[in-house]
């Protein structure tokens, strides 16, 4: 491991907040409500481009994902247990040590580094899959942004992009509902002008140099208080596969 | 070093997933589950196979509904045991009191209104037993330790430590109490429990009958608690008997002539001449419910997690159907790559299993109370209950539905 560097009064601090990203019952319950869903979408849409079993162990042995905007790791964990080769990148530094000490509690060596998405295209680094989960919406230039997730990719790779659409419906939902009403998550999380609806999302992508090969929705359903997925209704937060060509 | 879990350690390696406390029934079938789903168990069993292993019939035996039927033959053991099973194709209820035969008003559930096959199966308790021991021996992801206790467990970060009696520390990321009524998992978790006795006692043993049983079952509601009389394969039933345990006391220390005896007037005639095989059991009867059915890295299933009244031969298949659904869950979990014992898979399980095993301990606790007295009021309601589920034939299949195991949200491996 990589993370001797830092003093035993930062690693006690970064336990807590390592409590705080897996505390399936704190600030980051709806991520978590979330991840289910999140992972059935990502787990088939990677079986299916790489002809996987998701029922054998170690599916995923072999192929290189890296997750953007790693956070705590909620994605990278479950990939590396499914046996993949695993990078998480964030942004945030504070979020590097905290995902590499769950990491460890948890048995997985997963990669994770401080960086953005552009630099490490910029550095010539390839993978079989990039995840891309409720970025998109936070970037300054999505097609920029989206141009490099493209480079990260080898031919024939597959990029997983969500994030929230944009019309009244996600207005109500993602900012009132989730921000203000729920507060599943601080004031000000998203702007809701930089939200994207699906088919500008598609021609991001297109222009990006990927093919995109499909998109779903998740839907919250208020009466059992979980997500599923919706092929039709994309009206708020919805994921979209596209493959970069061989 | 021929133990290749203590080998594991020895590398520093998680040597299992999965740690099931308690080789029983319900802890084998879990087992046989979840290696299917490519997890690796291992099982710590107080008892030695030679135990489990009695060769002749001892005179237990358990009614395995359709949807436990399922599971069986979902996990590889059915094709082993169809053979020595008699399949229940009839249960006829009624309500009786010593001495008088059967009141005019009864119950009776043929198997011929449902479309899926037998309600149920009883299959002899020696047989069920080699059988799972048979598939957990040919099954390579499971460890079966017989003869060994555990003395300690403790929950830390991402995984569940648990000490055996012989000093040997063992980690896995999920514990699974199938431990019983008074479950030690259960209790070294913290997880309280709730329930009472019934005052009553169960005697279960087995009687050789001159005439046959046609694959019909019978439940008489006597004043002192149910009696309950399954068909077994050949000439031959299984009987439940709930009776006050004073009653029961005086009744299991007579000699097996005098027990036949007493027995009688509430068996009645109809199957002829009868004569005891095997031995007689005896178990207090009481509710004992677990406040949770889950702690951190903690799953309680069966008994462990709801021990009921056996008024309606439910016990079991309440644990297989805790089985079939944990099961489905950590499959689910594993595949989406998830920690198989984080409080949110766990969570999965509890809200799934809670409210169903809760809904069978408050109606058998009701039906027990309901029908173990002879107060001509309650008599006479129950009665007219019974004759008006009996006339509606939807009512009827709803609850022949219920026998067979196929009501409510089915797991995967019982459907």
């Amino acid at each position: 491991m990589t993370t001797n560097t830092i003093d035993d009064q930062e690693v006690a601090k970064f336990e807590a907040m390592a409590e705080e990203w897996w505390d399936e019952t704190g600030k980051f319950k709806p991520l978590h409500m979330m991840n289910p869903v999140r992972l059935d979408y990502i787990t088939r849409q990677i079986a299916a481009e790489y002809n996987r079993d998701l029922g054998a162990d170690k599916p995923f042995a072999g192929l290189r994902i890296l997750d953007i905007g790693c956070g705590g790791g909620l994605l990278c964990e479950p990939m590396a247990r499914l046996g993949a080769d695993v990078v998480g990148v964030d942004a945030a530094p504070r979020n590097i040590p905290v995902a590499q000490i769950h990491a460890e509690q948890s048995g997985l060596t997963i990669d994770y580094r401080h960086g953005t998405a552009e630099a490490m295209a910029a550095a010539g680094e390839q993978f079989d899959v990039v995840l891309n989960m409720e970025v998109v919406e936070h970037v300054a230039d999505p097609l920029g942004f989206l141009t490099a997730c493209q480079q990260l990719l080898k031919p024939g790779g597959l990029h997983l992009c969500s994030t929230i659409n944009r019309n009244p419906k996600s207005f109500a939902m993602a900012i009132v509902g989730a921000e203000w009403v729920m507060r599943w998550l601080p004031k000000g999380t998203h702007d809701w002008n930089k939200f994207i609806t699906p088919d500008e999302l598609f021609d991001l992508l297109k222009n990006a140099g990927l093919t995109p090969v499909d998109r779903t929705g998740y839907v919250f359903n208020f009466l059992a208080f979980t997500w599923s997925t919706s092929p039709d209704d994309l009206s708020v937060n919805y994921v979209t596969a596209a493959t970069k060509p061989a | 070093m021929d133990n290749p879990a203590r080998a594991a350690i020895c590398q520093g390696m998680e040597q299992t997933d999965i740690i099931i406390v308690g080789g029983g029934l319900n802890g084998p079938v879990l087992a046989l589950a979840a290696a299917q789903s490519g997890l690796r168990v291992t099982i710590i069993d107080a008892i030695t196979p030679d135990t489990h292993r009695a060769r002749d019939f001892d005179g237990r035996s358990y009614a395995i509904a359709l949807g436990s039927m399922r599971l069986l033959r979902g996990v590889g053991v059915w094709d082993a045991l169809k053979g020595d099973a008699q399949p229940m194709l009839d249960i006829k209820v009624t309500d009786g009191r010593a001495g008088e035969g059967a009141s005019p008003w009864m119950m009776h559930f043929d198997h011929a209104e449902i479309e899926e096959g037998p309600m149920g199966w009883l299959v002899e308790d020696r047989h069920l037993r080699a059988a799972l021991l048979d598939a957990v021996a040919a099954q390579d992801r499971i460890n079966h330790m017989t003869g060994r206790k555990v003395v300690a467990q403790l929950a830390l970060g991402g995984k569940v430590e648990v000490t055996l009696d012989d000093g040997e520390v063992l980690s896995a990321r999920l514990l699974v109490g199938c431990d019983g009524r008074s479950s030690g998992v259960a209790q070294r978790a913290g997880i309280k429990r709730t329930g009472w006795d019934y005052g009553q006692t169960a005697i279960v043993c087995a009687v050789a009958h001159e005439l046959p049983h046609n694959g019909i079952a019978h439940q008489f509601f006597m004043p002192g608690g149910p009696l309950a009389i399954l068909p077994l394969t050949g000439n031959r039933s299984s009987i439940v008997w709930s009776e006050q345990s004073r009653r029961a006391k005086e009744v299991l220390a007579l000699d097996d002539g005098a027990f036949l005896e007493a027995l009688k007037p509430a068996f009645g005639s109809f199957l002829g001449d009868i004569t005891l095989v095997g031995q007689r059991f005896s178990y207090p009867l009481g509710l004992t419910l677990a406040d949770s059915l889950i702690a951190p890295r903690v799953a309680l299933v069966g008994d462990a997690a709801h021990g009921i009244h056996p008024i309606a031969g439910q016990g079991l298949n309440a644990g297989l159907r805790d089985v079939a659904a944990l099961a489905q869950v950590l499959e689910d979990t594993k595949m989406r790559g998830e920690d198989i014992g984080s409080v949110i898979a766990l969570e999965r399980y509890q809200v799934w299993r809670r409210f169903d095993a809760t809904r069978l301990a408050i109606a058998t606790d009701t039906f027990n109370r309901l029908f173990s007295n002879d107060n001509p009021v309650l008599r006479g309601l129950r009665d007219m209950g019974m004759g008006v589920i009996n006339a509606v034939p939807g009512l009827r299949r709803r609850f022949i539905r219920e026998a067979a195991g196929l009501n409510g949200d089915l797991p995967r491996l019982m459907r």
